[in-house]
């Protein structure tokens, strides 16, 4: 399985995804290889576990007890999810007069270091390939799963090398994460991932749409498994923790504070908010490219006082945001799939969706809303705060539904897909 | 010599319109589509069937009867939207061998929450069918046959009504037979009417069910199953929705040719016949008392409230819904007063049931809201603003926050 990344070194929920989907195939007795690329800068990846560069061990934090049967590989590269090529061309420049620093130029001239790693995003994504073939040729596969754009190359060039079956996971395409305006060398990579995927899974079935019409393919190639949710130890927490909560209500946006995700909806909702229920707080977790334009956006609105921004949160700060929260809303404008609404469901915190996302599909007992209308969202944010029962009803409802939402039940499409594909037909 | 007694359910509720929180207007109910359902429903079903029903009673001569239960709501929607309606109504009553019952002018679930209330909507929809169709209603038929021994004594105790109707539910009957008369417990007067939910359902819900394996039903095998009961039985009770025929179940799957070949094979045995429920009344010997402690109703397979009270979100809606009775009153403002009872219609709180939602069924058919929450949100804006527009102030606090014991003694209350 090729990925990008994994607990704990995750930035959003493809992570969480290929840590949940793992984790249950894992108790299903099927054998995972995961290579992920790993990040080495510090200040740019504080959430990566530095190792020595060259090694192919795995990091300590990784040897789960519960993950017997998968074996991980991380292979030297800086290689992140939802980079842009300018923010990697950054990143890697960064990279380099850092070590350069560090070894104060002695023998490390500059055009040594930067041979380690390619100089643009196209070329690392193609080093990363190259080193997965070398990888591969010491492992005895039967199926190569890749995650995501930035592995398909990969995916392709083991999947040629060792003439076995390639699928493709499409966790999210270039028009979730850019609209119209798409990166065409992206484009280019996750169509081309796509066609020459003996099978693609798509993490919803608005994505599903999304790959017949945009990139071309034939839906008999493309199956549907919806990502879980894995219960956490709610019980861990005492009620110390929750000791923040005061009398005014707390609404929370969590993820990525970028275009797809809808920051400004929900801003502007929750300006329509505050003009008929003043004691409620509204908190943006998360970060991205659009956060200062999202606090910009709240002063502008008169509301910046109204309005907390946590910064990218970790495990526990998580748990407690989710603890505190009295509603979770998800205003994105185009979601694969969204697997924080369950997590916050998980948590026992009703939630407010876009009917642009692939969770809707699976969720019933959630409010939903298309993301644009905002009148309606301040609308539904309003009869969650002000009327009790609908709260007790989304929660109960919820939680009891998010419980039948396994990760079990996905790793097992998952194998089945497998298996079809490994029966000579 | 078993008698056929048909009664159908007429009724559409007033839909109100997406109200959000922000808004102010007074204005709750969704003309546009109320108007367009009634015009669709009238198309495909109330004109048809009517011409259908009225020939079938010319042809038999006065043979052939049925009764009607039509809720204020509906009349005063058909006058406004569809009057060619009305005027098919007239003429089945003209005929002599159509009844009218009696209920709820609003279709409400009063009865459970303020005997008042319910009282003054029978008198209500007594007068209205009095006005338009010079009868006055003599057997009684509570909302959703929401029925308990209270009811009855109640019912009894107004002196109006010589009968009322339930639902043959298993568990109140036991072993007996739904197919006779009986008696309601503590009431002398009153007889009980018992649907046949077996044949009921054949035509209501069965009917164009290919997986069944009585498919396709024709009216011969119906008359068949009818005549069966023949020696075990006075009175085969058909209750079921008017809208079953031609919308519940569509023209093509052949609903109203059944109907009209119905009542030849019924009347082919020389023992059958058709009445009224006044005439099975007045034909019929109560063979037991029947006793019904709790509530039941005729709705899904618990036969009880869950439908429209099975949840907090409905608890609470009808809850404060009713609380706002005396207030409302009160202002003496006949338009607050007609808003608030309209809201009493038991549909506003049916589309607010979680129970089968998940399964996609029939709740979600009948259903304008895309989900329980949307209805209830919706329902709570709207009660919020009549609420405002009474001069009053509250005095229970925020709408919503109705103390627990409340929530949880309603449906053992009920």
């Amino acid at each position: 399985m090729l990925g990008w990344e994994f607990p704990p070194f995750i930035s959003g929920g493809l992570g969480t995804a290929c840590y949940g989907l793992t984790k249950a195939m894992n108790q299903l007795g099927i054998h995972v290889t995961f290579v992920l690329p790993k990040v080495v800068d510090e200040q740019y990846a504080t959430h990566v576990n530095l190792l020595n560069p060259n090694s192919y061990n795995v990091p300590p934090s990784l040897r789960i007890n519960e993950l017997q049967n998968v074996e991980f590989h991380t292979l030297d590269s800086p290689l992140e999810p939802y980079t842009t090529p300018d923010t990697y061309q950054q990143r890697i420049e960064e990279t380099i007069r850092r070590k350069q620093l560090l070894h104060g130029g002695a023998c490390g001239s500059q055009f040594f270091v930067k041979s380690d790693y390619g100089n643009d995003m196209y070329s690392e994504v193609h080093r990363y390939a190259a080193l997965c073939v070398e990888l591969a040729k010491q492992q005895d596969i039967d199926i190569v799963h890749a995650h995501d754009w930035m592995t398909y190359p990969a995916g392709i060039a083991v999947a040629a090398i060792t003439g076995k079956p390639l699928v493709v996971h499409v966790h999210s395409t270039e028009f979730d994460r850019s609209g119209e305006h798409v990166n065409q060398m992206i484009y280019d990579i996750e169509r081309q991932g796509m066609t020459r995927a003996d099978k693609i899974i798509a993490v919803s079935h608005f994505t599903r749409s999304i790959i017949i019409s945009r990139y071309g393919i034939s839906g008999d190639k493309v199956e549907v498994v919806h990502n879980g949710v894995d219960r956490n130890g709610t019980t861990d927490w005492t009620l110390e923790d929750a000791g923040i909560r005061n009398d005014e209500k707390i609404v929370l946006f969590l993820g990525r504070i970028t275009m797809q995700k809808g920051p400004e909806y929900f801003l502007y909702a929750a300006r329509k908010v505050l003009e008929v229920m003043p004691n409620v707080k509204f908190v943006m977790a998360g970060s991205g490219d659009m956060m200062h334009r999202t606090i910009e956006l709240a002063a502008e609105l008169g509301i910046g006082h109204k309005v907390l921004f946590t910064g990218f949160l970790r495990g526990p700060d998580v748990q407690k945001i989710y603890k505190m929260a009295d509603l979770y809303v998800m205003p994105s404008v185009s979601e694969p799939f969204g697997i924080a609404p369950l997590e916050a469901l998980d948590h026992d915190v009703p939630v407010i969706i876009s009917k642009q996302s692939g969770v809707s599909e699976v969720l019933i007992h959630a409010l939903k809303v298309d993301f644009w209308d905002v009148d309606e969202i301040a609308n539904k944010v309003v009869a969650v705060l002000k009327y009790p029962p609908l709260e007790m009803t989304l929660k109960s409802h919820g939680s009891f539904e998010v419980r039948k939402l396994r990760w079990k039940d996905s790793a097992r499409k998952c194998a089945k897909i497998y298996e079809e594909m490994l029966v000579p037909v | 010599m078993p008698s056929v007694c048909f009664y159908f359910q007429v009724h559409q509720p007033i839909r109100l319109r997406h109200y959000t929180v922000f808004e102010d207007s007074p204005q709750y109910f969704d003309d546009f589509k109320n108007g367009s359902v009634c015009k669709k429903v009238a198309n495909k079903c109330y004109l048809p069937a009517n011409r259908l029903i009225l020939d079938l009673i010319r042809k038999f001569d006065g043979r052939f009867k049925v009764a009607y239960s039509l809720t204020g709501v509906l009349l005063e929607q058909l006058q406004h939207y569809c009057p060619e309606v009305m005027s098919t109504f007239d003429a089945l009553a003209e005929t002599g061998c159509v009844e009218f019952l009696g209920e709820t002018y609003y279709h409400s679930l009063s009865f459970l929450y303020s005997r008042n209330e319910f009282v003054e909507q029978i008198h209500k929809h007594t007068e209205l069918i009095k006005g338009l169709f010079g009868y006055t209603p003599k057997v009684f038929r509570n909302t959703e046959l929401i029925y308990n021994n209270e009811l009855a004594t109640l019912i009894e105790a107004m002196g109006q009504f010589d009968g009322i109707i339930t639902e043959g539910a298993d568990h109140i009957l036991g072993h007996r037979s739904p197919d006779f008369l009986y008696q309601p417990r503590n009431c002398n007067h009153l007889k009980l009417l018992l649907k046949n939910y077996s044949l009921s359902d054949d035509i209501a819900f069965r009917f164009s069910n290919r997986d069944w394996p009585e498919w396709p039903l024709t009216a011969e095998k119906f008359a068949r199953w009818v005549s069966d009961v023949n020696g075990n039985g006075n009175v085969v009770n058909l209750f079921m929705d008017y809208e079953t025929f031609g919308e519940h179940q569509w023209e093509d799957t052949g609903i109203f040719n059944f109907v009209r070949h119905l009542p030849e094979k019924i009347l082919a045995h020389p023992d059958n016949d058709f009445k009224t429920p006044s005439e099975v009344v007045r034909s019929f010997a109560p063979v037991d008392t029947v006793n019904v402690p709790h509530v039941i109703s005729w709705a899904d397979t618990e036969r009880d409230l869950s439908a429209w009270l099975g949840n907090a979100m409905q608890s609470n809606a009808i809850h404060e819904l009713y609380r706002l009775e005396r207030k409302i009153k009160k202002t003496n403002n006949a338009k607050l007063i007609s808003d608030w009872r309209r809201l009493q219609a038991s549909d506003h709180f049916y589309y607010m049931c979680t129970k089968y939602f998940a399964d996609g069924d029939v709740h979600k058919y009948f259903n304008p809201y895309d989900s329980p929450y949307d209805s209830y949100i919706n329902f709570m804006n709207v009660l919020d603003n009549l609420q405002s527009r009474c001069s009053e102030p509250t005095n229970g606090g925020m709408l919503g926050e109705l103390p627990n014991e409340t929530i949880q003694t309603d449906l053992q209350l009920a």
